[in-house]
């Protein structure tokens, strides 16, 4: 990267910086609520490349991941009163675990059956959290209603008050920076590198001293973690949680945003998280089930023409656009 | 005791259904080396077919075949036209693709049929002379029909040449296309064969959880936990696990754990038979070189 190139690149971190401070201030509430969403679907699709996308383990049920952080996160803001925010890295401590136990067996499953299991995993959980023995804590089919955080201080700006929700944006856009921030750590090094090897060839990975049953399986708790943490941060920003909101359909959402953003690509979770938010309601004026059919024939036709969704298209514009200039030089030489 | 038997054979009429859609989804495995996860709503679509053609006066049974025919045509253009281009791709992609498929099958069906829950008629008459004591006409004909189907399975991949040519397509595709098989397209009626023996299953457990776009979603988990049960690559074994499933389910439903977690059943038999065995009971143990 030239000089020229980072004062761009600082130029534009500035603009976002500014944009993303004063958008929540010039659309309404429900835009708000719509853009908190996205931050948090885009912290559940990062936990998911990182084991799809970056290790090459399936998971279908991301979703359960997603649930048991909103249900952590609701039980102990509605049983035991902890604040909002400290119920995020408990959430990722306990999905951590989940995790663990999840990828302990998928140890022994490669491809197809990996998938197989945690698609199981995905349609059973609805049932599971409807279970009697734990209805004192989940609330049954009921779920959980939460009441929205209060703003800590009193502000305004464009006529427009600080509300819980514009609040919960600043929260949900500091955690996101913060997951994207540890998840380039951990991947842009030794570890990430690991992950990968083990994702293109695991038998000479394991020639090269990586421990696979080590790495595959506190990979599958750290995914789990992250989706975690966006579960309990989702349940914070919706403020309800009920069994129905975790269907397979959402494990199916994550599947379809992290394919649209990128596989193995970090700033793509981000595309593919706008993708699962808005898309849908745009579809839904169509028909109810438009939304579904549409992420269905984008799921395919991604395959075919984009296999590395959103990102990976820009990459390839970016060195066009890079290679142009350069090409057009030695052109001119004699 | 009575009560336990009636448990007992009422697993076993459900488990016909597991074992019907166990079956087709071994058939994919058998032609592929896949697991399909839109096998389940396909077969709901195919049974959706059926219902409409049934809606526009045809009889019963015109409407059945037509409909196992047309899931054929459906099975064998998914195959040809869409999975084609990906018969070499990874594993990830064409889970992708499958699940596109699922998405779109029960969105479309949804679309077209809407979501309401609709009653399906039943070919089995209840007052019929087979009917016992603890089988209903509709259980005892769809055990009959699952029988049926893998008798003819069998008889098709072990006596015709078209059975040959695709086990030999499956299992080794080079010398395969060296003696002259067009291994692709025999994919391809692998897929239409399951895209069949899942429209069967679709109308046989349609009468028993009425018809609706979701109606497949646990039955499929059923099926992969019978399939691999049995052995994903072996259809007898697909059976047995149908109805071994079947009378667990039921079991464990009436005395252990209540009905509400059933599916957390088929999730722990699918884990555990991964774990443990994962040629399952009846299965080839594969042994890959590296």
């Amino acid at each position: 990267m030239n000089a020229s190139d980072r004062k761009w690149m600082l130029i534009g971190s500035i603009v976002l910086l500014v944009a993303l401070c004063t958008v929540p201030f010039m659309v309404k509430n429900f835009r708000v609520f719509q853009m908190n969403l996205v931050l948090v679907y885009a912290i559940a699709i990062l936990g998911l490349n990182i084991l799809t996308g970056f290790n090459g383990q399936f998971s279908l049920g991301h979703g359960a991941f997603y649930a048991i952080g909103a249900y952590t996160a609701a039980i102990l803001m509605d049983r035991f009163g902890v604040p909002y925010w400290a119920t995020l890295p408990v959430a990722a401590v306990i999905c951590f675990l989940f995790g663990l136990v999840i990828g302990f067996p998928a140890l022994r499953l490669a491809g197809h059956y990996l998938a197989l299991a945690t698609f199981g995993l995905a349609l059973a959980i609805p049932q599971l959290l409807k279970y009697k023995l734990i209805e004192e804590w989940t609330g049954g089919v009921q779920g959980i209603v939460l009441s929205k955080p209060e703003v800590p201080f009193q502000f305004a700006l464009f006529g427009q008050k600080m509300s819980s929700d514009r609040w919960l944006f600043f929260v949900s856009l500091a955690v996101t920076v913060f997951m994207f921030w540890v998840a380039r750590n951990l991947l842009a090094g030794r570890v990430g590198r690991a992950l990968i090897a083990i994702r293109d060839h695991p038998i000479a990975a394991a020639a090269m001293g990586i421990n696979l049953p080590y790495f595959k399986s506190i990979t599958f708790g750290v995914s789990a973690g992250f989706t975690g943490v966006a579960g309990a941060l989702g349940g914070v920003v919706v403020a309800f949680v009920a069994p129905d909101s975790f269907t397979v359909f959402l494990s199916i959402s994550f599947l379809v945003g992290l394919v649209v953003g990128g596989l193995a690509s970090i700033p793509g979770a981000i595309f593919g998280a706008i993708f699962i938010q808005f898309v849908p309601n745009v579809a839904d004026e169509l028909s109810k089930s438009a939304p579904w059919a549409l992420y269905g024939v984008f799921l395919i036709a991604l395959m075919y023409l984009m296999p590395t969704g959103v990102m990976g298209l820009l990459k390839k514009l970016w060195a066009r656009r890079r290679r142009a200039p350069a090409e057009a030089e030695t052109a001119g030489q004699p | 005791m009575e009560g336990f038997l009636h448990q007992v054979f009422a697993g076993l009429a459900t488990g016909g259904i597991y074992a019907s859609v166990a079956l087709a989804l071994v058939m994919i495995y058998h032609a592929t080396h896949h697991l399909n996860f839109a096998q389940g709503e396909l077969a709901m679509f195919s049974t959706f077919i059926a219902w409409a053609l049934m809606q526009a006066g045809w009889p019963y049974w015109a409407a059945f075949f037509a409909t196992v025919a047309a899931s054929f045509v459906l099975g064998l253009l998914i195959q040809r036209l869409l999975l084609r281009s990906f018969e070499d791709a990874p594993v990830l992609t064409n889970v992708i693709v499958f699940i596109g498929l699922l998405v779109i099958f029960n969105s479309v069906a949804g679309w077209i049929f809407d979501y309401t829950i609709k009653p399906f008629p039943s070919p089995f008459p209840k007052d019929a002379w087979y009917v016992t004591k603890y089988f209903s006409g509709h259980e005892i004909g769809s055990v009959g029909v699952t029988l049926c189907v893998l008798a003819l399975l069998y008889s098709f991949f072990r006596f015709t040449p078209m059975g040959l040519a695709m086990r030999g397509a499956a299992q080794n595709p080079d010398s395969a296309r060296l003696v002259g098989i067009r291994v692709s397209w025999m994919l391809g009626i692998g897929w239409g064969l399951a895209a069949a023996i899942g429209s069967v299953a679709g109308m046989m457990v349609a009468p028993v959880v009425f018809l609706d776009p979701n109606m497949m979603s646990g039955i499929l988990l059923y099926g992969f936990a019978s399939a691999l049960l049995g052995g994903i690559d072996n259809p007898w074994g697909a059976v047995i696990g149908g109805f071994i499933v079947g009378v667990l389910e039921n079991l464990m439903g009436a005395y252990v754990i209540g009905t509400e977690l059933k599916l957390a059943v088929a999730l722990l038999l699918i884990v555990g038979v991964l774990t443990i065995k994962p040629s399952g009971l009846f299965g080839r143990v594969v042994v890959t070189r590296v």
